[in-house]
């Protein structure tokens, strides 16, 4: 079987969710505070969206048109479940980091979009590419915003704890004068705004 | 706590689009002019409060005597979907002209974070059943009050020179973190200086 390296690469940068597409707003703002949220929230992004473009687009050809959208909601919502119950048993500190949110996954744009467009109307190994290429450029976005986030708002870098290594990585200079309004919610909304016009300009010059 | 804290902190305090992101998406999409925005921020008014009694009705009543709680998420969604269905059926039956102003918005609201969040907040905060109805009533009006204020800046800035690449949405962006730097003004203390808790 050929792959179709375009539908994994794409999302990365052209067709970049977050930046380009702007979907799925709520978690990347919500979570961004620290970089380890970053990468939980990313986690469970990318497995609920590989099992939900898998099974959608294997049952494409099974759900009547006239209820597609709520048997979505059902798989999505399930797929959210069992993150849920995995995150709450083995990793109980991330769970109550990322609360509200990650229940939120299921009314994620980006799932239910991913869904729409794309898995609904192409095959398993396209879809499977798709939602990993999506989940990268999600996860590279969130963790930009985060990096920047924590290392002006609270001059650190927080990943998971291992061995002697508490998880928290001090940036020198950065975490004596903390900008602290960047951890706060009018930080991620101006730095959005400040993403949003570079990615815009950088693409409006690769046009040319 | 007081009606009037929930009520001040859901559209102050702890405004859903400002300070928790709840509902960026259509914050974002349908802010554009303040007639959309306010048959925006209504909808999501109606719906938040409708959903907010239901789901805690579906909670106490149906999922904690079976012990079922971990299915919160599926069955409020699925909730939350027939509910904005059945309630785009009786406003078309009932008031067509509510319909005609309300019909496109309704079917957007299912996938917005504010219904789904409000719904889960209430659970979390163990509210009873009239708590969660000034809640959800709360967070509608705060999503309402954030919207209304960001179409008109926007009506404004579209008449303003705004450097080519900061147009449309870049610059809705910084409007909005502008005015989360203003709602900080609004914190805890707000409700000790005012004797409510």
């Amino acid at each position: 079987m050929k792959l179709n390296m375009n539908e994994l690469t794409k999302g990365i940068f052209k067709e970049n969710p977050v930046f380009i597409i702007v979907l799925g707003l709520c978690p990347t703002l919500g979570v961004s505070t620290q970089v380890s949220n970053a990468l939980g929230m990313s986690a469970g992004v990318l497995f609920v969206l590989l099992f939900s473009n898998l099974l959608i687009s294997a049952l494409r050809n099974f759900i009547p048109d006239s209820i597609h959208i709520p048997a979505y909601i059902v798989i999505i919502a399930s797929l959210v479940t069992i993150i849920e119950l995995v995150m709450h048993a083995f990793v109980p500190a991330l769970y109550s980091a990322l609360g509200v949110y990650l229940p939120l996954i299921v009314v994620n744009c980006i799932i239910l979009g991913r869904a729409e467009a794309f898995a609904a109307r192409n095959t398993v190994m396209d879809s499977i590419l798709d939602a990993i290429g999506m989940s990268i450029g999600f996860a590279l976005g969130l963790i930009l915003i985060s990096v920047i986030r924590e290392l002006f708002g609270s001059g650190t870098i927080s990943l998971f704890a291992m061995g002697n290594f508490d998880g928290v990585i001090r940036i020198p200079w950065f975490y004596n004068n903390p900008i602290r309004v960047m951890s706060l919610a009018p930080g991620a909304l101006l730095l959005m705004g400040y993403l949003k016009a570079f990615f815009d300009w950088k693409s409006a010059r690769k046009k040319g | 706590m007081s009606y009037i804290a929930i009520l001040l902190t859901f559209v102050f305090i702890n405004n859903f689009i400002l300070v928790q992101f709840l509902g960026l998406c259509p914050f974002i999409g349908v802010s554009k002019n303040s007639a959309n925005a306010i048959g925006m921020g209504v909808s999501v008014t109606f719906v938040t409060t409708v959903a907010s009694v239901v789901t805690w009705a579906v909670y106490y009543f149906l999922l904690v005597p079976m012990s079922l709680e971990y299915l919160q998420t599926l069955t409020f969604i699925l909730v939350i979907a027939s509910l904005v269905q059945l309630l785009e059926m009786v406003i078309q039956k009932i008031s067509p002209a509510l319909y005609q102003a309300l019909g496109i918005y309704l079917p957007l609201i299912t996938t917005n974070c504010a219904v789904l969040g409000i719904a889960i907040i209430n659970i979390t905060n163990n509210y009873n059943v009239m708590e969660a109805f000034t809640a959800g009533f709360a967070a509608g009006a705060g999503f309402t009050l954030a919207i209304v204020l960001m179409s008109n800046i926007r009506e404004k800035l579209d008449l303003m020179p705004v450097r080519r690449a900061f147009r449309g949405m870049p610059i809705a962006f910084i409007s909005a973190g502008l005015m989360a730097l203003s709602f900080m003004a609004f914190d805890k203390s707000l409700l000790t200086n005012l004797h409510l808790v």
